[in-house]
């Protein structure tokens, strides 16, 4: 380790992992920094401790990542697992803990592909032990070989929510239905979006099967469902919920609830980049030029934590982005940058091609988006209720800053990752003004907690 | 340009001195507008460490200090809202002997002036109010009665009372000018102007920036105060601790969390209206705190933050009218140690404005001091 | 609520302590998924009402998992890995300092 890097890379997803090996192919000093144990990130997670007996289950999209960790495992890159990033101030010091040492190093360039996280599904009952997100039961397949126990419900809108649903089938899981928040007329408004979505056509071909794998198992799907809602005392018992006018109720063990993804911004957030409002998916998500660069100099981004285009266009953005770097630090010319980003940049777009129609045919529910029901914990840390956030835009406040000044929203551990967007939403709906206006939770370091001896052992780098 | 509302005093600056000051000033039956450039509070006023401390005064404000804590006591009558105020007390505390002196010395200074709210205690009674210090503190000054409330909550009481009592409020709004016609003020903001025979600068960090505008000055230098906080954590300590020689403020809120200070600066950035935290001012507070309450150390730290505050070179603010032109108050420049005043402060200024005179003696805290 | 798909007897196993239970789970697994597997699904009392909260995103971005682990309380365990030896009690409420430290 190195007190300053050419490159310091957060996060060992697709996006980093291909940053890191083409970063040192150029010659740069470069380090990557992953709050994992191992390499892959969530989509490729622990794909070097795989079970073989889940191999058909996991399925090839998942083993593709295999080279790409194995390319990395070679480079000459410095490379910590099992390190949280709790600061980076402006000077693009970072300061990261591992092993329980609080530590700083220095970049003359960062690259932020930390991902993106389940976007949060705030319903009656979603605190309940026994309710867990979509996403989560994923990573607890690929990492511990273990599914959720049955009768499992599946909720919400998103590829995300079949891919679980056939790995749950495939490994015997008892299903007890599939509660969709899309349907038809979400079929209906991608359907422009189909031509371009077909030189991407693999991914409809797995989307399709996965589809049919559902359909012709005997699992109850329901379609456009609301009042979405958890029974239970201590722990989940049922999902109610309807559907087509009609009252439903199936008893369940787990509840996997998803709404689709959305980016991971507490870094970008912090260093001050420049972001924008994807209304069509509900995110923010920073301002990205051609090869991940942000409105901050030293400061780029690549795979999901600049918007949600998956593991493949990950792959590609993190080797632009380190084509890039490479020019920005006079490793490469502009000349060289442009040949080698150029055949780049054209996978990139094909695989981008299915994105709009992604994105239109699973759209966030709108109930998870501003929970009607005023029981509805928002801020999970903090306790507080849908009521208790709208009493607080009642009485004035403009954004979620305020509210959180009022309500105390967002101040705990999670630091309002779970309930910022939410209250951002709650604020536009109330005001009806556009997310834009509203604004989002000022990101205050550190953004993981660090314990008060660990700050007083910090390890300073001047 | 359009817009023109006639009001009896437009205050500029929404933060708790300026939303105090239209609480007094409705109370007296005067139509107020507050103008604000970001949102009420949203500066020093909101974010700072809550501390209501009589403790350790600038002699020249102690008046102020000892009414606005009678105020403090009584601040659900004014507010109509608690304001998460706890009489906890405050202590500081002496770590040596040479701490200690330099305490009694402070002590018997305050009280020759006649005032009786700060006493010593030994070492025994140090341990009996915080026991938490174990054999860390060789005696204290403290103030009882003193303590600390929630500032977000105490802006929101004061704004929500002043708007109940009739003032008006325009948030996100920027003054530009401020210019006299025909014997009223008349404040630009952004495409609209405002106009009343009487303003009240109460625009904190900025307030040398609206004083300008009506031809006063006064030094002013900004200053990014940071604070810590930590996860909730069972109830452990009473009163709000400082230290007679190291940088050490720390207080346990109502909810658990500690909130930790103590002078430490942030960074403002080069347009001066944002701040950004340097963990290397983190540290030394971490190891301080760390070498206080041992216990501590596996305490998560949520969040850091840091407010913009204005600073006058005698760290005395400024109260009082202009100097250039009648009809113009100023309340700006606290220094640091405006959030206990802010009561007392709004009661001073509308009592001038509508009395003609306040029962203080205001001539520490003249802008023109410095010339 | 979890099960383990598959039995290997040859993955290495270590043992851990959960409220007193001594559960053998094998090396590798995270400490929120080594609970869960135990017959249990909640691994805190939340802060304030005190009620039974689990972990809901598997990848250090909610906080529900905060469990003490080897007497270090806050500890995030869906981002920790199992060690033999391992101590790891449910949170209740508000715990900023371990149990056992004195004051």
């Amino acid at each position: 380790m190195k007190p300053l890097y050419d490159l310091v890379i957060i996060g060992a997803g697709p996006a980093g992992l291909a940053a890191a090996v083409t970063a040192s192919e150029y010659g740069l000093s470069t380090m990557v920094l992953d709050e994992q144990q191992l390499p892959g990130g969530q989509i490729y997670r622990s794909i070097e401790k795989s079970v073989p007996e889940n191999a058909s289950a996991l399925g090839k999209d998942y083993f593709y990542g295999e080279n790409l960790v194995q390319e990395f495992r070679r480079s000459r890159v410095d490379y910590l697992s099992g390190a949280t990033i709790w600061d980076i101030g402006r000077d693009l010091t970072i300061g990261y803990l591992a092993d329980e040492q609080a530590r700083q190093v220095r970049a003359k360039h960062i690259l932020i592909a930390v991902g993106a996280m389940e976007r949060p599904v705030p319903i009656p009952g979603w605190t309940l032990p026994g309710v867990m997100g979509a996403a989560a039961a994923d990573i607890l397949f690929k990492s511990c070989d273990m599914v959720p126990e049955g009768p499992v419900v599946l909720a919400g809108s998103g590829p995300l929510l079949l891919l679980v649903a056939c790995r749950l089938l495939d490994n015997g899981v008892n299903v007890a239905g599939m509660v969709e928040t899309n349907g038809f007329s979400d079929n209906l408004k991608a359907l422009p979006y189909l031509p371009r979505a077909l030189r991407a056509s693999h991914y409809l071909i797995k989307g399709l099967s996965m589809r049919w794998k559902v359909r012709k198992s005997d699992i109850p799907i329901f379609q456009k469902a609301v009042k979405l809602r958890i029974e239970g005392e201590d722990s989940a018992t049922a999902l109610c919920f309807e559907s087509r006018g009609k009252a439903q109720r199936i008893p369940a063990r787990t509840v996997l609830l998803h709404e689709g993804v959305v980016p991971s911004l507490q870094l970008t957030r912090l260093l001050g980049c420049e972001h924008q409002w994807y209304a069509r998916q509900r995110y923010w998500r920073p301002v990205l030029g051609d090869r991940g660069q942000t409105s901050v100099s030293g400061v780029s981004v690549a795979g999901d934590a600049g918007g949600i285009f998956g593991a493949k266009t990950a792959e590609t953005a993190g080797k632009l982005a380190a084509i890039d770097i490479a020019f920005t630090l006079q490793v490469l010319s502009a000349q060289e940058r442009d040949l080698a980003a150029y055949p780049l940049l054209k996978v990139r777009d094909r695989e981008m091609a299915i994105r709009p129609f992604l994105d239109t045919l699973f759209p966030p529910g709108h109930e998870a988006l501003v929970p009607p029901n005023d029981e509805t914990l928002v801020c999970r840390c903090e306790e507080l209720t849908a009521g208790q956030i709208r009493e607080a835009i009642a009485l004035g406040a403009l954004s979620p800053g305020q509210v959180k000044a009022q309500t105390r929203s967002g101040m705990g551990p999670c630091q309002g990752r779970m309930c910022g967007l939410t209250i951002a939403e709650m604020i536009a709906a109330s005001r009806q003004v556009s997310l834009a206006d509203v604004g989002h939770l000022r990101v205050r370091p550190p953004v993981k907690p660090i314990t008060l001896g660990q700050l007083a052992n910090l390890e300073v780098v001047e | 340009m359009s817009g023109e509302r006639t009001f009896d005093t437009i205050v500029v600056g929404g933060g708790l001195q300026g939303c105090s000051v239209a609480l007094h000033l409705a109370r007296e039956g005067q139509r107020v507008l507050i103008i604000e450039r970001d949102s009420c509070g949203q500066h020093a006023s909101g974010v700072n460490a809550g501390g209501l401390r009589r403790l350790n005064r600038l002699v020249e404000e102690i008046p102020l200090s000892i009414a606005a804590q009678e105020m403090w006591h009584d601040i659900e009558n004014l507010t109509g809202s608690d304001c998460g105020f706890r009489p906890t007390g405050q202590v500081r505390i002496a770590g040596n002997t040479e701490d200690l002196e330099s305490l009694e010395a402070r002590a018997q200074k305050v009280q020759a002036l006649g005032y009786q709210h700060e006493e010593m205690i030994s070492a025994e009674g140090l341990r009996r109010l915080v026991p938490a210090i174990g054999n860390r503190g060789v005696g204290a000054l403290i103030c009882r009665g003193d303590g600390f409330a929630d500032p977000a909550l105490t802006c929101l009481a004061f704004r929500l009372r002043a708007e109940a009592l009739g003032a008006s409020i325009r948030q996100g709004v920027a003054v530009t000018r401020i210019e006299q016609q025909s014997g009223d003020w008349r404040v630009y903001a952004q495409d609209q102007y405002f106009s009343a025979p009487v303003i009240v600068n109460c625009a904190g960090a900025w307030g040398d920036r609206i004083a300008a505008m009506v031809g006063d000055s006064s030094p002013l230098q900004k200053e990014a105060l940071a604070l810590m906080v930590t996860a909730r954590t069972p109830h452990f300590i009473d009163p709000v601790i400082g230290h007679a020689s190291r940088k050490l403020s720390f207080k346990q809120m109502a909810n658990g969390t500690l909130v930790i200070g103590g002078a430490l600066k942030a960074v403002l950035t080069e347009r001066q209206d944002d701040t950004l935290i340097d963990f290397r001012q983190m540290k030394e507070s971490a190891e301080t705190v760390c070498s206080f309450f041992p216990f501590l150390d596996s305490l998560p730290v949520v969040r850091c933050w840091a407010g913009i505050e204005g600073m006058t070179p005698d760290r005395l603010p400024i109260i009082g009218p202009g100097k250039k032109s009648a009809g113009v108050f100023h309340a700006y420049g606290f220094s640091a140690h405006g959030y206990q005043l802010a009561p007392i402060v709004g009661k001073v200024i509308a009592d001038i404005i509508c009395k003609g005179s306040a029962a203080f003696d205001l001539d520490a805290f003249r802008i023109d001091r410095f010339n | 609520m979890l099960k383990r798909l598959h039995d290997i007897s040859d993955r290495r196993k270590v043992t851990i302590d959960f409220e007193g239970m001594q559960l053998e789970v094998p090396a590798g697994e995270t400490v929120s998924a080594a609970v869960l597997a135990a017959e249990t699904d909640y691994t805190r009392t939340s802060a304030i009402s005190g009620v039974h909260r689990g972990p809901y995103c598997q990848m250090g971005v909610c906080f529900e998992c905060l469990m003490e682990i080897d007497g270090v309380p806050n500890s995030q365990a869906c981002m920790i890995e199992v060690r033999h030896g391992m101590t790891v009690r449910r949170q209740h409420g508000a715990r900023g300092v371990s149990d056992e430290a004195s004051v």
